[in-house]
């Protein structure tokens, strides 16, 4: 049986008269890699901030191994490892320095500290650029070290917002890689995201959060599998409308009924379906 | 404790990889003073027995020492407000405590530094300054209540704007009227009083007794260790206060 490693019981966060947050509540188990989908400004970020302990809730409570967090803030802290969505490194101090800084900040022993870096820059294939400055580096490679930074003190959880926003496609590849083989080590993830591909490719469960709300969990598989299999586009003067159907045989019959008059794609399912479903339900 | 040398070290590591540029601008305000004030215009003047050169060296350091301790704001809000470093601090398990006196050490540093160019300077120009324990435990002191106070505006403020305001309402006007370009007993008795208890006032009467071989107050070292205790608790709380 999976042991559930963190808990978030009915969250709120308001601020002044708007909710961030409003009755958010999920589990996630230890060695998963949990996604949280949503729009823009639909509370992902408050979420995960509340969890590393840099917001406070308004109510609510979070769980770290069936212990409060705010009870037990700064043990909690040393279980978790947040990468934020912007890149917050000292652009003037080289790789090994941040790395170093970071392992002293989490009160590691200097020849753990010494030893973490050599096997993260190992593992991140960043080995040769250790002695390079931040500033000096491209946009993947400092996602890279934002990542690794945050495994230096050997975190239970690790926490990543929108890891690939703003990435070329292949640096995005790259950065996937890295993130499920950090799962594959025994991290368990949570991560937010708005890029469809994504959750699906990645998670291993997706909770679909709208306006501070959890709408439902599930594993992507699932939430594709409960719409169909198959995604039939038609490209109306004024609209693209997409049908679901469940038999190959059926979604080609409309095709052929409609590719008479307006331009049609026959497609598979994917994860980018259900959530554009519950934009539509909530619209 | 290692918490504490975490943001110090980090604090040092960027000093070094700065270090020309800091240095240059860490003698270019006392050079311009002691060109402007102590060789151009006060040539002929002397001031208790003293050329105005060697009254205002003293001065002149508390008044630097002051300035660049409180300069940590600066890199503090870059920290905060662009980098956004400060929220890795945040999410670590450093304390507060730890958190504070790594940088209000940083900023003694700084200031500590800044003594020495100016000291390096008046022993250049020739100037001979008395120096003992008390001299430079002074200018500790100083600094860590500057650096705290730098350290208790960058979390009250919210923008890099707010900020200037700050040095000019408060840091400006006591660096020209604290006793470092000239005696307080020369200030209208109205202001007097205030102005002698300001810590900055205090650091120049310790310095310029002890450069000049004088005995001092030996309370106001006191009150200083008290006003950088109170300084400190200041510097902690607006940290816990700075979270959401």
């Amino acid at each position: 049986m999976s042991i559930i490693i963190l808990r978030v019981e009915n969250l709120i966060k308001k601020y002044d008269s708007l909710y961030a947050l409003n009755g958010a509540s999920f589990e996630v188990k230890e060695k998963e890699l949990f996604a949280l989908l949503g729009p823009n400004g639909a509370g992902k970020t408050t979420i995960l901030r509340i969890i590393a302990g840099l917001t406070n809730p308004t109510s609510g409570k979070v769980y770290i191994f069936q212990k409060d967090l705010l009870k037990n803030l700064i043990w909690a802290k040393s279980q978790i490892g947040i990468i934020p969505q912007h890149i917050n490194l000292d652009l003037e101090l080289t790789i090994e320095e941040n790395l170093f800084i970071h392992g002293l900040l989490y009160k590691m022993p200097l020849s753990l500290i010494k030893k973490r870096i050599n096997e993260l820059l190992e593992f991140a294939g960043l080995n040769e650029r250790r002695d390079s400055k931040i500033k000096e580096l491209s946009e993947g490679l400092k996602r890279r070290v934002l990542i690794i930074r945050a495994l230096m003190h050997q975190p239970k959880i690790l926490l990543l917002d929108e890891p690939t926003a703003g990435l070329d496609p292949h640096i995005r590849r790259k950065i996937w890689s890295l993130i499920k083989n950090i799962q594959t080590r025994g991290t368990t993830i949570v991560l937010t995201t708005h890029y469809m591909d994504e959750a699906e490719n990645l998670a291993d469960r997706v909770a679909f959060i709208f306006s501070g709300r959890i709408i439902e969990i599930d594993t992507p598989q699932n939430f594709i599998n409960k719409l169909g299999s198959y995604a039939l586009d038609v490209y109306f003067s004024d609209e693209l409308k997409t049908f679901y159907f469940n038999e190959k045989t059926a979604a080609e019959k409309e095709l052929i009924k409609y590719s008479k008059n307006y331009f049609v794609s026959l497609r598979k399912i994917t994860l980018e379906d259900v959530f554009l479903q519950y934009v539509e339900k909530r619209l | 404790m290692k918490g504490f040398l975490a943001i110090y070290l980090r604090e040092i590591l960027l000093l070094k990889k700065r270090l020309f540029r800091v240095l240059l601008s860490f003698s270019i305000n006392p050079l311009l003073y002691i060109f402007a004030f102590g060789i151009g215009l006060g040539k002929n003047i002397n001031i208790e027995g003293k050329t105005y050169l060697e009254f205002l060296i003293p001065g002149l350091i508390a008044a630097t020492s002051m300035l660049q301790a409180f300069a940590i704001n600066v890199e503090i809000n870059i920290s905060r407000f662009y980098l956004k470093i400060f929220e890795e601090f945040q999410a670590s398990p450093l304390s507060c405590f730890n958190y504070a006196l790594g940088e209000v050490l940083s900023g003694v540093t700084r200031a500590i530094l800044s003594t020495l160019v100016i000291l390096l300077i008046s022993f250049l120009t020739g100037i001979k300054l008395y120096l003992n324990f008390y001299f430079f435990l002074t200018v500790f002191l100083n600094a860590f209540i500057f650096a705290s106070l730098g350290l208790t505006s960058a979390m009250i403020i919210k923008s890099h704007a707010d900020q200037a305001l700050i040095t000019n309402f408060i840091i400006t006007p006591m660096m020209f009227l604290g006793g470092t370009f000239f005696p307080t007993e020369n200030l209208p008795s109205l202001i007097k009083p205030v102005i002698e208890t300001l810590p900055l006032t205090m650091t120049s009467h310790i310095l310029r007794n002890i450069a000049f071989n004088k005995s001092f107050e030996f309370s106001h070292l006191l009150i200083l260790f008290f006003i950088a205790l109170l300084s400190f608790i200041m510097a902690f709380y607006s940290l816990k206060w700075a979270k959401d």
